[in-house]
């Protein structure tokens, strides 16, 4: 082609522009820049949520409310309450007389359970005729009342132990013929956090990134300035690449953050390997950005990308096994939840940062991210449009 | 326009061929079509006025010429480069100024620039960016957000980053729309002094005055070209009659002339009325019996492109197929 000196253009070459990936990397970095509003919000988010759900969430709630209906007062009833008060699931908080005051009481939500010792229970006891005693429980809530009626039989056992002696010593029950040992690995004491917390790294990063990458491209198309843009010589990838790359970042920002508040604040081991951590939360940022492009090339508007990412949202909650057991989940929900990105980083974070696991430990999660990453990214590139049309 | 015996090379952006040359051009959304078969020829510095209603089509025209839509039919060619295969090329060389201002305005006026000549890959950036700033008279402004401007200093913003490249196309669509006069007078000034130096320069309107500063003119109604040719020529073609009428009562006049034999059209101008009709003969008898009976004066005179234009709007659905016989023909 002839040389064109009037117009001062560099030679034209038809490939990849660094000089326009660029241009629209610190243009996208300007812009972020003036939005303080977002930029707070992408560095106040994780903090907050993180104090939210490391402090207010318990999955094995104690010292629920319980009402107390005794008609037959005898020392071993008593030390079965004094027995339930110092497991520290049950707070007896009164008395209730009669079957419909109790029945209110649970249906007002007052109490999670009504205790019936019933009349002649004491001596029925001695009698060797095996009373029983009625533990009514809001059971509307499984979750609430679980804990608490597991810890029911231990219960039972100690108070059998301690109060059945000297002539009642004959009704204790034989011991067992074989007992079971229970381990609990990684989290031993049950600590909450250390189950919610590296997952809630999982939920707040796919919220951001999703949400963010569809909204900043969508941004352009409702604005007009994607007319301009794709008016001048530049190519998809140059503008795409431009526009991930600085989220990539604020994803980094956001992982450094939560981490520290986590490790420092919530004393959330990291007992695995560094490396597979990173490899794994690299695969997943750019997972979510395809994500968020792919959004925003359906979307007309940022409203529209806002309740996209709000609808991917939920299921990354509640099939991700972040809030609720993977395995417990019918067939075709796990298949679902295993579509779901956030469900592999989650078994990574979990496995990296309590279990200790290696980067062989998480090959099969990031090759699940890399398949998900592969149909994510190749619907996206298939689906962007450098016209109007 | 006689081109030279030109070499067959394709691509010929300083060549003699015609900025633009497009045939059959066709696009549809859904199962509307939005243009219809449209041609167009725009010499090599020409200034080329771009008319019709709005909806008519006169955008998505524009942004198939620079490669933002792909045609579904037709041909067509763009300082020489085919405007299906080569939009690359035509980005690189045509400026591109929207109808809705589409800089970035949470960028100052510089980063826009700035940015806007990174895209073209320019040399010597800043100092084009900072010779942009003084000519526009924003260089004491530069780091104002795009967004706090008015609307004419957006336009002369628009205006300047699509000149940042040097094109030796502008396609500038309703680029004055919402402009107040005296900004809308310098722009004009603005673009002759482009198209002196040999740019071409096709342009949207809905202003009249405007449409008489151009070169030639193109009428585009429902997807459709109704009339091209050079602006003086135009009001010959659509062969329209027009008679002044001045003195009292016109109101009067104008409702008594509605359905008169020969008039297609009243329209008020000032303090006159113009009557028009396409058949020469039964106006000019209606105009005579009108003038000799009633106290208002009839002058007949050349009509104007402003009556050309409310005559083919006001026609254009119903004598479609006549019209575009017409353009045929001429």
């Amino acid at each position: 082609m002839a040389p064109e000196p009037a117009t001062g253009r560099r030679p034209s070459r038809n490939g990849f522009s660094p000089a326009r990936f660029g241009a629209v990397l610190v243009k996208e970095f300007v812009q972020m820049r003036r939005d303080r509003l977002t930029l707070a919000m992408m560095i106040a988010v994780p903090i907050m949520q993180l104090l939210l759900f490391g402090f207010a969430i318990n999955s094995d709630p104690r010292h629920l409310p319980t009402l107390v209906e005794i008609n037959d007062q005898g020392p071993v009833s008593r030390a079965f309450l004094a027995a339930l008060e110092t497991s520290g699931y049950f707070d007896v908080q009164g008395r209730v007389a009669g079957a419909s005051a109790a029945e209110r009481a649970l249906r007002r939500g007052e109490a999670t359970f009504v205790v019936v010792v019933p009349d002649g229970f004491e001596r029925a006891l001695v009698r060797g005729e095996r009373p029983a005693i009625l533990l009514a429980a809001d059971a509307g809530d499984p979750a609430a009342t679980g804990g608490a009626t597991a810890a029911l039989s231990g219960i039972v056992a100690r108070v059998l132990e301690t109060s059945l002696t000297g002539p009642l010593s004959h009704l204790r029950p034989p011991e067992a013929a074989f007992s079971v040992v229970v381990q609990r690995h990684y989290n031993p004491a049950g600590v909450t956090s250390f189950n919610i917390v590296p997952g809630l790294l999982a939920v707040i990063l796919s919220m951001t990134m999703v949400m963010i990458t569809a909204i900043a491209i969508v941004r352009e198309a409702e604005r007009g300035t994607m007319e301009t843009l794709i008016a001048t010589p530049v190519r998809p990838a140059e503008v795409m690449l431009g526009k991930i790359l600085p989220y990539v970042l604020v994803g980094y920002v956001q992982t450094a953050v939560f981490l520290t508040l986590a490790l420092l604040g919530f004393q959330v081991p990291f007992a695995g390997s560094a490396v597979a951590f990173l490899l794994g939360l690299n695969l997943f940022i750019v997972v979510n950005l395809s994500l968020g492009f792919l959004f925003s090339t359906v979307a007309r508007s940022q409203m529209q990308a806002m309740q996209m990412s709000f609808f991917y949202m939920l299921p990354s909650i509640l099939l991700s096994g972040f809030m609720f057991p993977f395995a417990g989940m019918p067939g075709w929900a796990q298949v679902l939840g295993s579509a779901v990105p956030t469900t592999h980083f989650i078994r990574i974070l979990r496995g990296v940062m309590l279990k200790g696991a290696g980067l062989g430990d998480i090959l099969d999660e990031l090759g699940a991210l890399a398949a998900i990453l592969a149909v994510v990214a190749g619907l996206a590139m298939a689906r962007y449009r450098q016209t109007l049309d | 326009m006689s081109a030279p015996p030109a070499p067959a090379a394709d691509a010929d952006p300083d060549g003699e061929k015609p900025a633009i040359e497009v045939q059959g051009l066709t696009k549809r959304f859904g199962d509307k079509t939005v243009v219809d078969g449209f041609d167009m020829t725009v010499p090599r510095g020409t200034i080329y006025g771009f008319l019709g209603p709005n909806g008519s089509g006169k955008t998505t025209t524009i942004r198939m010429m620079c490669g933002l839509l792909t045609a579904d039919g037709g041909t067509g060619r763009c300082l020489g480069f085919d405007i299906r295969s080569q939009t690359r090329e035509i980005k690189e060389r045509v400026g591109y100024m929207t109808q809705r201002f589409s800089l970035y305005e949470d960028l100052s006026i510089r980063e826009n620039l700035d940015f806007m000549g990174r895209m073209y890959r320019l040399d010597r950036r800043r100092e084009r960016v900072s010779q942009a700033l003084e000519d526009l008279g924003l260089a004491g402004r530069s780091g104002q957000l795009a967004g706090a401007l008015s609307g004419g200093w957006k336009q002369r913003l628009a205006l300047a980053a699509c000149l940042l490249n040097q094109p030796m196309l502008l396609l500038l669509d309703e680029p004055t729309a919402g402009v107040d006069p005296k900004a809308r007078r310098d722009f004009w000034d603005e673009i002759r002094r482009l198209a002196d130096n040999g740019v071409t320069v096709l342009v949207s309107t809905h202003y009249m005055d405007e449409a008489v500063q151009c070169d030639a003119i193109a009428y585009i109604a429902y997807g459709r070209k109704l009339i091209e040719g050079p602006t003086a020529d135009v009001p010959r073609r659509v062969g329209l009659t027009t008679w002044r009428v001045e003195g009292p009562g016109l109101a009067m006049l104008a409702q008594a002339l509605q359905g008169a034999p020969g008039v297609e059209q009243v329209a008020r101008f000032g303090s006159a009325l113009h009557v028009s009709g396409t058949d020469a003969a039964t106006l000019d008898a209606t105009a005579e019996t009108r003038s000799a009976s009633g106290p208002q004066r009839w002058t007949r005179q050349e009509a104007g492109l402003e009556e050309v234009f409310i005559h083919l709007m006001g026609g254009a659905r119903d004598n479609f197929a006549a019209a575009s016989a017409d353009v045929d023909g001429s």
